[in-house]
């Protein structure tokens, strides 16, 4: 086992789980997505895809208390690296300015990260630890989003999470090797458009249900 | 008749950082420079400034320079916060001053992060990316005669992408540049030239162990792919190899 606790504790290592958790978190909402795009399909449709959804019992907490452990490894790594980034130049550049080589995803990562994590703890809240008794999932969802500040909120999340994807996309890629002058293009913008999709696809839900 | 006065020549207020020794305070100092020919070098001209200040019995600038043709690696600041000033691929000796304009302000800093000490002013001690090469190791070449050229089939192209690593001349922009004041850039560089080449393959596994081990324990901070170290490059050494490092990394970890 000890190469294998070696092999992570090196900054390689750690920026390799990153990578993992973080591409598993992507696979995670391309699910949530197609689910929750249900919601166009009408108030029956999206309640009989959650029920169907339990119907898988165990199986449903198993993924749970799996993507539970995956965020914590992702936001306790994220946090180590960031903090020993901060250390790594302790007397700071009076001026500093880009090259050119920094995006606004890549500027902001820890920070859309944190932000994001704060939305996960509040968007379980509202739903996942809701109470559930004598009402419909689509009740709740209704019910959340006739408060404009929920809307705000959701989209102003969801801006921050395709920023975060901007660069987190190409970067799991650099980051586990995979960079070459045939792909890096298609796993760029793959990662814009992806970051788009979930922008604009979870966005626009609480504005829908808005006006509905 | 060509005038060697007037135009040619500009003014300018240097910010300078001063600092006395690796353990003193510093703080940017205000310098005049008139009358700066824009044929200059940027390091002829702070000579130029320093043979002012010594007339004028004051503490010249420090600052690390050699071969100035731009191949040696030893010169290096940050100018108006950019590794070896605004031009694209170019050390500091081959900065000229006719990029800048009459009455500019320039801030010149050190190199800074947590693993370069700085010896004085904008002299920089990066004797530990030495370390992460010494700690690379050897590579096998067989003693005795010198081979026979092509003895050992490489593809054109890998030599070159191998040559393209080799580039590097180890003068810290790319840690300088980085948000993170990584060294990914540099140590991408070194391990790709030589796990390119079939003579670096036998140790490549335990070379990209130990290096990047090393880089670890010298504080260097971590990769997070924000790309400055290719963009302020003055070999303009690209982040493929920071990925074929980390390539090299999982190889030797995990299989």
């Amino acid at each position: 086992m000890s190469w294998f606790i070696k092999t992570f504790q090196t900054s390689i290592g750690k920026k390799l789980i990153m990578a993992v958790t973080g591409l598993s978190f992507i696979c995670f909402l391309m699910a949530h997505l197609a689910g929750n795009l249900i919601l166009y399909g009408g108030e029956n449709a999206f309640n009989s895809y959650a029920e169907r959804l339990h119907a898988f019992g165990p199986i449903i907490t198993i993924v749970e208390l799996g993507l539970l452990f995956l965020i914590i490894m992702h936001v306790l790594i994220g946090s180590v690296l960031f903090y020993q980034n901060t250390l790594a130049r302790p007397i700071r550049y009076k001026v500093y300015k880009s090259a050119g080589g920094r995006s606004l995803g890549s500027a902001t990562m820890p920070y859309s990260g944190f932000i994001i994590l704060a939305f996960v703890v509040f968007h379980l809240i509202n739903f996942h630890f809701a109470d559930k008794t004598g009402t419909t999932i689509f009740q709740i969802v209704a019910k959340a989003f006739e408060n404009p500040l929920y809307v705000v909120i959701y989209i102003a999340a969801m801006i921050v999470l395709a920023i975060h994807i901007s660069h987190a996309f190409w970067s799991l890629f650099q980051t586990t090797g995979i960079n070459h002058p045939k792909y890096t293009p298609i796993i760029k913008i793959t990662g814009i458009v992806i970051s788009l999709v979930f922008g604009v696809g979870f966005g626009f839900l609480p504005v829908y249900v808005l006006l509905i | 008749m060509i005038s060697t006065t007037d135009k040619k020549n500009i003014n300018l207020t240097l910010k300078i950082w001063r600092q006395k020794g690796p353990d003193n305070k510093g703080n940017l100092e205000t310098y005049h420079a008139n009358d700066i020919s824009t044929d200059m070098s940027f390091l002829e001209m702070i000579d130029v400034i320093n043979e002012r200040l010594t007339l004028e019995g004051k503490d010249p600038v420090a600052f690390d320079h050699d071969c100035r043709e731009g191949i040696c690696g030893m010169c290096g600041a940050m100018i108006n916060g950019r590794a070896h000033g605004p031009e694209k691929g170019t050390t500091l000796c081959q900065l000229h001053m006719r990029h800048f304009a009459d009455g500019d302000t320039i801030v010149i800093e050190p190199w800074r992060s947590r693993a370069f000490k700085i010896i004085k002013d904008l002299a920089v001690d990066r004797s530990p990316l030495d370390k992460i090469i010494q700690a690379g190791g050897y590579i096998s070449v067989n003693a005795g005669q010198a081979p026979d050229a092509n003895a050992i089939p490489i593809p054109q192209e890998t030599a070159e992408t191998a040559m393209d690593a080799a580039e590097c001349i180890g003068c810290g922009a790319c840690v300088a540049s980085c948000p993170n004041a990584s060294a990914m850039l540099f140590v991408g560089a070194r391990i790709s030239h030589l796990a390119l080449l079939p003579q670096g393959k036998p140790e490549a596994a335990k070379r990209v162990q130990v290096m990047i081990n090393e880089m670890d324990e010298l504080l260097f901070g971590n990769c997070s792919n924000h790309r400055e170290c290719e963009a302020e490059c003055p070999k303009e050494i690209s982040i493929t190899n920071i990925a074929r490092l980390n390539r090299e990394f999982i190889k030797s970890g995990f299989f």
